[in-house]
């Protein structure tokens, strides 16, 4: 039973009638028809379902995961990270040696993301309009569909001023020269809590779950939740049908239960990894052998440093602050990366840390006075950083293969100097590179010392990743994407993708608004193509 | 340099068993049905080893908070993908079998009388192992043991973690 005093526009909205089925609890098989059915609710999913369903246009919208709200959101690691998480927020590449974050419940990663809202960097839709033909992807084309996303979900400046673990990383740049400056949020009304990695308990955080899927289904579309899109199956060039697995309520084991969807047209819409491997899985044409291949990260390296003052950094907007100052070099010249800092709360700084025993247990009790950065390493713009491919197992159920170039770790390496000087500079007593074979440096020449000496090496240097993309790249040249410039996956006439797949590299920013404003424009296309009538207009409400 | 050691450089060698012994264990063995525990005895009686040297200047005196802990992962390990769940059974199933522990982990005798520094010389071998295979594998333990520890809420005025704002925990 819920004590949250926040009223949980879910349950409101369940009350008055939405169409939302858990599937965990269907007792036969069932078959649902639609205009459009949507695989997956996340930042491409919940997007396409509201432009859609204002369009008039029938929506059965496909969830894996759970559906989950306020009241549910307890800002507990324990609960949040196996609820709203794929594989409890450890998926892991195939050699292990990458653990990424990727949300799996209703609002998908938008639900659980730290609300970074960037606008898709200039240089990334040049290189995309000149490798991959994209000519429709320039920035003043696009302008307009960032600015309707930015206004749908309140993205602006943060007006609060940044926690200690942020402002360290503002302080120790601008002593070294290095600009940085105030992350756009999507947020109205924001609490400055620090646990939107949990999902957020005041709602203030516009992620689909309270934004786009609410319109959705305000407006007669069906969500069906606990369901595992498993196979599309084609007849001729088009999709002919949707074949579906009900999940437990754990969401692990599927219950015998099967959905089957039929639909005028249907939208992958799960999510670099899971949107390749269902199309994989259903033998999706692939004559150019592209699919799944060019998945990207923006591999991870950390930086945990320790200060004499307490830093909380559990407390407080997590992500306020960020320097592109190591991007600015030639985006195919040598990696460059963008550095933000994460949020620190017990179980993911105990499981970040290296090392075990009195020296794990030693830093564990510097928790309130550490401070940590990230280097986000933008992958996809160098024939040696080429991104990882997905396959799938003997199950079907999909597996990242991501190997880490001597290129990509010619950047790690690089990052793990820059956030030290940067950590020294805004005063840190120590300094942690996250490796396992690095101490703790007490001065810059120390920690520089060693850093240019530790083997860069899979499984030694920790690396992590909460932006996947990739595996179903656009392009109107079949021999580079399976995917048109206009999301439409090449050959099948009813079947589009729209999620962070798509892009052709990585976006070298936050992939959540790049996704917003490119999605909206393909589902206001889908939608005046299947409707002959003007694409409705997507407005905050 | 002495048996554990030598055994510990034949890296390849050990990677196959670890790669194989999963497999080996998975056909000799009934299948268990999906939903059972996630850990069985051996697997816990493995880990009742491991928490006390991972979790050093952290445990009180006493078997408690190892069985705290043991029980914490094995909570843990219950909500990860069946496939993985079934990776991490194969990891124990071969530390418990005796030539594996004797000769890949290092540890002589049963790990119920596992001495805290025969522990810890295994897992510091595989953290560092030229192996990546056992390197992963030392990190899994690590991740599972620590990671399930520190997120229980009696874990954290030890670390000077306040908690969430208790209105709307």
């Amino acid at each position: 039973m819920s004590t949250s005093p926040i009223p949980d526009p879910i349950q409101a909205g369940l009350a008055a009638g939405w169409l939302v089925t858990d599937a965990s609890t269907l007792d036969s098989d069932r078959r649902f028809d639609a205009d459009v059915a949507i695989i997956g609710s996340g930042a491409g999913g919940g997007v396409t379902a509201e432009v859609l369903a204002l369009a008039g246009l029938k929506v059965l919208l496909i969830e894996e995961g759970p559906l989950k709200s306020s009241r549910d959101f307890k800002m507990r690691e324990a609960e949040a990270y196996p609820a709203l998480y794929q594989e409890s927020a450890a998926r892991k590449t195939r050699d292990k040696a990458i653990t990424i974050l990727q949300g799996r419940s209703v609002g998908g990663s938008t639900t659980v993301n730290w609300t970074s809202s960037f606008r898709t960097p200039a240089t990334t839709l040049a290189y995309w309009q000149e490798r991959f033909g994209l000519h429709d992807y320039g920035a003043a084309a696009l302008a307009p569909w960032f600015a309707t996303m930015e206004a749908r979900l309140r993205i602006g400046d943060w007006q609060g001023a940044p926690n200690e673990n942020n402002d360290l990383l503002r302080r120790g740049a601008a002593r070294l020269g290095i600009a940085s400056a105030a992350v756009p949020r999507n947020v109205n009304g924001c609490w400055n809590l620090g646990y939107c990695g949990m999902g957020c308990p005041t709602n203030a955080k516009q992620s689909m779950l309270v934004t786009t899927i609410p319109s959705a289904l305000a407006h007669g579309a069906r969500l069906l939740t606990r369901t595992r899109a498993e196979r599309l199956h084609f007849k001729g060039d088009r999709v002919d049908s949707l074949g579906c697995v009900a999940l437990d309520a754990a969401g692990l084991a599927p219950t015998g239960r099967t959905i089957t969807v039929r639909a005028r047209h249907y939208v992958v819409a799960g999510g670099a990894i899971n949107s390749p491997a269902l199309l994989l899985r259903s033998g999706a044409p692939d004559p150019h052998r592209l699919l799944g291949k060019r998945t990207f990260l923006h591999p991870v390296v950390l930086s945990a440093a320790v200060y004499g003052q307490r830093v909380d950094g559990y407390a407080g907007a997590p992500q306020t602050i960020y320097s592109d100052h190591f991007l600015h070099g030639a985006v195919d010249g040598p990696i460059g990366y963008k550095l933000e800092v994460p949020p620190i709360h017990p179980l993911l700084f105990a499981t970040t840390l290296a090392g075990f025993g009195r020296p794990h247990a030693a830093l564990m009790q510097q928790f309130p006075h550490t401070q940590a950065i990230i280097a986000l390493l933008r992958d996809g713009f160098h024939e040696d950083a080429p991104g990882g491919t997905v396959r799938l197992r003997d199950d079907g159920s999909p597996l990242l293969d991501y190997p880490i170039t001597d290129f990509v770790w010619d950047g790690a390496r690089r990052a793990l100097l820059s956030m030290a000087e940067i950590q020294f500079a805004a005063g840190a007593r120590t300094v942690y590179p996250v490796h396992e074979m690095a101490g703790g440096y007490a001065s810059w020449t120390a920690a520089k010392r060693a850093i240019e000496t530790l083997p860069m090496q899979p499984l030694l240097a920790r690396v992590v990743s909460a932006h996947v993309m990739g595996g179903c790249p656009m392009s109107d040249d079949v021999g580079l994407g399976v995917t048109s410039s206009a999301g439409r996956y090449h050959g099948i006439g009813n079947l589009s993708v729209h999620d962070g797949s798509l892009f052709p590299t990585s976006i070298g920013a936050n992939p959540q608004l790049s996704i917003y404003a490119v999605t909206c424009r393909l589902a206001s296309a889908l939608a005046e193509a299947l409707t002959g009538k003007p694409a409705p207009a997507v407005v905050a409400t | 340099m002495n048996a554990r050691r030598r055994f510990l450089k034949t890296g390849i060698a050990g990677a196959l068993l670890l790669a194989t012994a999963g497999a080996a264990w998975r056909l000799a063995r009934p299948s268990a049905p999906a939903g059972t525990a996630a850990l069985d005895d051996g697997a816990r009686q493995v880990l009742a080893a491991i928490v006390p040297v991972i979790l050093a200047g952290v445990l009180r005196p006493g078997t408690a908070d190892v069985a705290a802990a043991v029980e914490r992962t094995a909570v843990a390990v219950a909500g990860l993908p069946l496939d993985t769940q079934q990776e991490i059974r194969d990891l124990f199933a071969l530390l418990t079998l005796a030539p594996a522990r004797r000769l890949l982990a290092g540890v002589p005798g049963g790990w119920s009388k596992a001495r805290p520094e025969d522990v810890a010389a295994f897992l510091q071998s595989w953290r560092l192992h030229r192996v990546k295979l056992l390197r992963s594998a030392y990190q899994a333990l690590h991740d599972l043991v620590a990671g399930p520890w520190y997120a229980h809420e009696s874990s954290w005025t030890a670390i000077g973690y306040p908690g969430p704002l208790k209105e709307l925990s």
